[in-house]
This record gives structure tokens, C-alpha cells and sequence, in this order.
């Protein structure tokens, strides 16, 4: 009876019901960190000195390489699609392995920045930053509740990557069957995009 | 399959032997009848909690001065009160239940487009439902900030209410996934010949309260996280000694929480929109006017949290938008009782239990609504606001709308759910009961608010007090036909008669399948002309 059931499964089998599932979850994240997005615009409104100079604080360099770093690893995981798709195992494993190394680099970029926030006293509820002010205090506020949700998605999407490559390497994943290669290519490239919004508004308006 | 060769005999849901024997056979179970029953037991279990929280407020207000608890303690127990009927019945509640149980089988689909996400959703809301209640229990006492965690109180109070707001965080994503898994459900799991203009009023009121469920859910998330940053972390945002604006909390709080009121009262209007043709024996009035403004709902809900911040301090621009928006929104609920109530008109009337529970869901309805009114425009919200009008207009809706939806849904599909009659002298005794101790209850309400009794407070001015003993009296009979109904439908559930599979004349898929469904629902999978 189990075989029956699988076969009945397969000749139903839908592509467009994962990729939808996954696409309303992408809705449901933007929302998410909507709420971010609505607190950053208030309140960059109420302050707009003190926004403009904690900005300049910030390392444009680690940031722009950052930015560099998870627009080529969203290139590299659409590529691992492409590979799937016309059954390039090895390809597909080569490209995942990329994305997943770039996915680290930034990780590891990311905690030197906050490293250096910390060692200067800039941290949620630290003495040094309110004797600053309020504006460098929401400020900083918002930069650790925002990158810090946002590195935790990079957290997240680094173990789907490991989990998709060892399903390639198994032969779970394969040409006919990819949707969890897709929904982690859309997973990525959520985190990509929330990134390409965070750095302008952190560290390129002043 | 094969030990069932004869397929009139194939075991239904409830009988089914899957991999697992006994209780495992439910909880690991990916079945949407079965996660559907989940849901039943686990929010009847809170349901009863919370109603004997409310009793309890009820006894106290009994008599002015410390009847038979004090201040801090009647904080505790109408926060705890609210975040139970909230977060974990009311709006999980109709989609979670009849929803998993039906939408599958009214659009002619043999489970949802991800049962195995479906379960993960239940063992989400048990988790976030430990966690809510493990509140009471741990740390420095329960949470005593209301259900709505309004900032400052909720990042400086020193009770337990960190474990709460994380409890409502886990909650949320159960509410998510549902909604998730009902979307894709519909949109690619309708069968042959069921266009989106063809599908039942019930699962369209889904779909609407899915939307809902997946857009303004996760504003809730951030919300939450913050005020856990800001217990934690410190982080200000809204506290104003570090430059944050508590005001901000309400905002992004009712960005949610006013949607929300949608996701509770929307799928009780899909309810409704079965239970009336059915029982009037007359198709559907206005159709497309139902499910177009099932739509309008969903989408104006999201603009007018502002309503319930008119004394919080808004500019004067804003409150004529949110004011306006608001009257907006009573016109597709309007629209919707029109065609209720055409629908029954020349109808032949079949005077059983679910009728009398859709009946009186419009008279409720309407008083809740036409109050809401009261409350959205400017100058009368300034009188009533924060009194016992609200808390009457708010459990009218909610209470009278969505449950007396719920309790006409639940008599209306017993018979498909459990393949059994409830036992109709008691649920008709259970339904007058009911509803003659919830007007006395919450209509007395309208009158202590309008006459300026505040809500949220244990005592009260010896002025209020005999509308306050009618209004308790009124609990004590609306609790003892809670206690009808719901032991008739146990009862009634192992010993009614065995139910026929169309008890009613109803005319969607549900009917034309066994009572109690077999696992896969259909034998084969309908065409709908």
C-alpha cells in the first residue's frame, strides 16, 4: 500500500505548490521586517542629525564588500538552478558550496563590524551611548535589531544551503525534483534583497 | 487498500489504522480531519479555561469593593483571560478546526497542499500555548498588562511578561503557517470544473482570513521581538527616557491587531453564508456580492488600526482618515447581512439548532456593529472609550458573531465530523439559555459604559451596581447553556444517532461524502459542472 500511495503521489506531484508556499512565505517575511522598516522611517524622521552623523560612523568599505559578497552568491545559487535543471550533479554541488562559502564570508565580516561597535561601548543599553543622545541610541538600536535579524536569516539560509547539498550529493535532489533547491534560491535571495536595502539606508545615506 | 476490497466499508477517519497505534495515531497524524479534531480539543480545553477565567471577573464585579479577589489578582486574571480567548482560541479558532476539517473537502481535495506543515502547525500552537501559560507559573508573578502589552507598562511591569509575549511571537507563526497552507490549498487544489466563482462562501471566507493571517501576523512578530529587545536588550524604542516614542508600540500593535479583529470575524461570516441557504432551502442571495466583499474586508481591515488610538494622540488628519476608513469598513459587512437576510426571505425555514444559531448570529452582529459605529466616530469614541461599551461592543462581535458562528457551524457539521445526530432538545434548550445570559450580560454592558463605568477595574461606584449583579447573573446563565451545549455535543458525539451522509439538503461536496469521511475523503475525485 505504501508503494501505491507513493505512486499516486508522484502522478500529482504539483511544481507550482512549493514554489507558491515559498512565495507566500517571502510576503510574510517583507512584512516582518516591515515593522523594522516602519520604526527606521519614523524615527530617522524625528532625528535626522544625529542619523546623519552616527551614519558616517559606519564602515562603508566591510559594508560594500559585504554587498558585493551576497549579490555574487545570489548569482551562484540561481546558477546551481540552472545546473539542476539540466542534471549537473557535480555542477550543482560546486556552485551550493560556493554560495555557502560567500554565505560565511559575510557572517564572519559582519561579526568583526559588530566586534568593533561593541569594543567603542555602541551596543543596545550601553553607558557610552546614551551620553550620545537619543539619536545615536535609536540609531544604533536599529542597526543591531536590523543587521542582527538580518544575519540571523543568513544563519538560517547557510544550514538550508548544507541541508540542500547533502540531499544533491545524495541523489534526493535531482532534475525532476528540485523544489527545495528552488524554495532555498528564493530563501536566498530574500536575505540578498533585505541586504541590498539595509546597506543604503545605514551606510550610504548620511 | 486491499484488505477493504468492498469500498462501502473502508474504514472513515476516525477508525483509520495509519502507522501508529492509538493517541500517536492523532498527534503525528497528517491528516486534516484528524489535525482539525486536534485543534477542536486542545481550543475547547482553552476555551473553558478562559470562560471560567470570565466567570471569575464576572463574580467579582458582583458587588462593589473586594468581592472575591483584589486588584493585582483581577489584573492578572483579565490579562490572562484576553490572551487565552485571543491569541489561542478566537484566532486560531474557525480556520484551524472547520477549516481544516472542511476547506479540503468543500473544494474536492483529498487533504491540504502540505499536510506535513498542517501538523507542524498544531505542535506550534501547543508549544506556544505551554509557553503562554507557563506565565502564570514562572518568574515574578503572572502578567498583569492586559492582552495588548501597551508600552510602557509591558518593558517596565516586573511580572512574567516575557514568557507571555513570547508565547504570542510562537502562536503567530502557527497562524501564518495555516494561512500558508490554506492559499496554496485553494489556489492550486480546487477540483476539475471548480472555478474560483464556483467555490462554497465558506472556503472563500478562508482565503480572505488567510491573507489576513500571512500579511498582518508578522508585523505582530517584529512588535513582540522588540518588546522583548526592549525587557532585554534595553534597546528603546519606545521607551521615551532613550528616545523612543511608546506611541509607536500602539501603531505597530493595532497594524496587527485590528486585522486580527478580521481574522476572527471572517471565517463565522463563511459559517453563516452556509448555514442560511441550507436551512432556508434557497440558494445563496448576492453570491458575488458575499465574496466581493469578504475581499473589501480583508483589504480596508488593514487600514484603520488607528480607531483604537482616538484619545492616544494622533494629529487631527489622521483621526478623520481612520475615522472615515472605519465607516468604510460597514459597508461590505452590510452588504453581507442584506444578503443574509434575503436569502431567508420566501425561503422554506427549517427551524433546526445550527438556523437558530445563524439567526441569532445576525441579531448579534448587527447590535456589535452598529456599537462599532459608535465607537469609530470621533466625538462619541471620546465618551465611551476604555469603559464597558467597548468591552460589550467588542464581545458581541467576537462573542456573539464569531461564537455563536462557531456553535452554529459545529451543530451544523456534527453530523459529517462525528457521523452522529446531537441530540436536538438539548442543544436547542442549551442555544435559548445561551443566548438569553449573553444579552443579559454584555447588553447591561452597553448601559454601565454609556453611563461612564470604566473597564479593566475590580471595584466600581455604588451607582453601577445593579447593572453590574444583572450582568453577572447574566455570566451564571450564559456559562450553565456553555455547559449544555457542550456536554450534549460529548454526549451526542459516542451515543447520538447514526447520521445519514446529507442530514440537511446541503448542497456543497461535504454532504456527498461519507459521515464520517473516509481518509481520503473521495472515492474518486469529483467534477464540478
Amino acid at each position: 500500500m505504501a508503494t501505491e500511495q507513493v505512486v499516486q503521489h508522484q502522478e500529482e506531484y504539483d511544481r507550482e505548490i512549493p514554489k507558491l508556499g515559498m512565495w507566500l512565505f517571502i510576503f510574510t517575511e517583507l512584512l516582518f521586517f516591515g515593522g523594522l522598516f516602519l520604526v527606521y522611517t519614523v524615527y530617522r524622521f524625528e532625528n535626522p542629525k544625529a542619523f546623519h552623523f552616527a551614519a558616517e560612523e559606519l564602515d562603508v568599505t566591510i559594508g560594500t564588500v559585504n554587498t558585493i559578497i551576497l549579490l555574487v552568491s545570489s548569482a551562484t545559487i540561481a546558477m546551481s538552478m540552472t545546473a539542476i535543471q539540466k542534471k549537473q550533479q557535480r555542477n550543482t554541488f560546486l556552485l551550493l558550496l560556493v554560495t555557502f562559502l560567500l554565505g560565511v564570508v559575510f557572517l564572519v565580516n559582519k561579526s568583526f563590524e559588530w566586534l568593533e561597535k561593541f569594543e567603542h561601548g555602541h551596543y543596545p543599553g550601553s553607558e557610552t551611548l546614551q551620553s550620545l543622545g537619543h539619536g545615536d541610541t535609536l540609531f544604533y538600536g536599529l542597526y543591531f535589531a536590523m543587521t542582527g535579524l538580518h544575519a540571523l536569516h543568513v544563519v538560517i539560509g547557510v544550514i538550508l544551503i548544507i541541508v540542500v547539498m547533502v540531499k544533491v550529493k545524495k541523489g534526493l535532489i535531482t532534475g525532476e525534483r528540485y523544489a527545495l533547491l528552488e524554495n532555498s534560491g528564493l530563501y536566498w535571495h530574500l536575505v540578498d534583497i533585505i541586504w541590498i536595502f539595509l546597506f543604503p539606508l545605514f551606510y550610504l545615506v548620511t | 487498500m486491499s484488505q477493504y476490497s468492498n469500498q462501502d466499508q473502508e474504514p472513515s477517519y476516525l477508525k483509520y489504522q495509519g502507522k501508529y497505534k492509538g493517541i500517536l495515531g492523532w498527534i503525528f497524524s497528517t491528516d486534516h480531519k484528524r489535525i482539525g479534531l486536534l485543534y477542536l480539543y486542545s481550543i475547547m480545553t482553552f476555551f473553558i479555561i478562559g470562560a471560567i477565567l470570565g466567570l471569575l471577573m464576572k463574580l467579582e464585579l458582583i458587588a462593589p469593593g473586594e468581592t472575591i479577589m483584589g486588584a493585582e489578582e483581577y489584573n492578572a486574571v483579565f490579562t490572562l483571560h484576553g490572551i487565552t480567548m485571543i491569541f489561542l482560541i478566537v484566532i486560531p479558532g474557525v480556520p484551524a478546526i472547520l477549516g481544516n476539517f472542511l476547506l479540503p473537502i468543500m473544494i474536492g481535495a483529498k487533504d491540504v497542499a502540505f499536510p506535513r506543515l498542517n501538523l507542524l502547525s498544531w505542535w506550534i500552537y501547543i508549544l506556544g500555548a505551554i509557553v503562554a501559560i507557563s506565565s502564570q507559573f514562572m518568574g515574578q508573578g503572572p502578567p498583569d498588562t492586559g492582552w495588548t502589552f501597551y508600552a510602557p507598562y509591558s518593558y517596565q511591569a516586573q511580572s512574567n511578561v516575557l514568557a507571555a509575549v513570547l508565547g504570542a511571537f510562537i502562536l503567530g507563526f502557527s497562524s501564518i503557517l495555516t494561512g500558508l497552507n490554506f492559499i496554496v490549498t485553494m489556489h492550486r487544489m480546487r477540483a476539475p470544473g471548480m472555478t474560483w466563482f464556483k467555490m462554497p462562501l465558506f472556503p472563500w471566507a478562508l482565503y480572505g482570513t488567510a491573507w489576513i493571517q500571512i500579511l498582518a501576523t508578522p508585523v505582530l512578530g517584529i512588535t513582540l521581538l522588540l518588546v522583548v529587545a526592549e525587557r532585554t536588550l534595553n534597546i528603546g524604542f519606545f521607551n521615551p527616557a532613550l528616545g523612543g516614542d511608546p506611541l509607536l508600540y500602539q501603531h505597530l500593535f493595532w497594524i496587527y491587531s485590528h486585522p486580527a479583529v478580521y481574522i476572527m470575524i471572517l471565517p463565522g461570516m463563511g459559517i453563516i453564508s452556509e448555514i442560511l441557504p441550507t436551512f432556508s432551502r434557497k440558494p445563496i442571495f448576492g453570491y458575488r456580492a458575499i465574496v466581493i466583499s469578504t475581499l473589501l474586508i480583508a483589504f480596508v481591515g488593514y487600514f484603520v488600526w488607528g480607531h483604537h488610538m482616538f484619545t492616544a494622540g494622533m494629529s487631527g488628519t489622521a483621526l478623520f482618515a481612520f475615522s472615515f476608513l472605519t465607516f468604510l469598513v460597514a459597508i461590505p459587512s452590510a452588504i453581507k447581512v442584506f444578503n443574509w437576510l434575503a436569502t431567508m426571505y420566501k425561503g422554506s425555514i427549517m427551524l433546526r439548532t445550527p438556523f437558530y444559531w445563524g439567526a441569532s448570529f445576525l441579531f448579534m452582529f448587527m447590535v456589535g456593529g452598529l456599537t462599532g459605529l459608535v465607537l469609530g466616530s470621533l466625538a462619541t469614541n471620546v465618551h465611551v472609550h476604555d469603559t464597558a461599551f467597548v468591552v460589550a461592543h467588542f464581545h458581541f462581535i467576537i462573542f456573539g458573531g464569531l461564537g455563536f458562528a462557531f456553535f452554529g457551524g459545529i451543530h451544523y457539521w456534527f453530523p459529517k465530523i462525528f457521523g452522529r445526530m446531537y441530540d436536538e432538545r438539548w442543544a436547542n434548550l442549551g442555544w435559548v439559555t445561551f443566548m438569553v445570559g449573553f444579552l443579559f450580560l454584555y447588553g447591561t454592558m452597553f448601559y454601565l459604559g454609556i453611563a461612564g463605568m470604566p473597564r479593566r477595574y475590580f471595584d466600581y461606584l455604588p451607582e453601577y451596581h445593579t447593572g453590574n449583579v444583572i450582568s453577572s447573573l447574566g455570566a451564571i446563565v450564559m456559562v450553565t447553556g456553555l455547559a449544555i451545549i457542550i456536554i450534549n455535543l460529548i454526549i451526542s458525539a459516542r451515543h447520538g444517532e447514526k447520521a445519514p451522509k446529507d442530514p440537511w439538503g446541503g448542497q456543497t461536496l461535504e454532504w456527498q461524502v461519507d459521515s464520517p469521511p473516509t481518509k481520503e475523503n473521495f472515492h474518486e475525485i469529483p467534477t464540478v459542472q
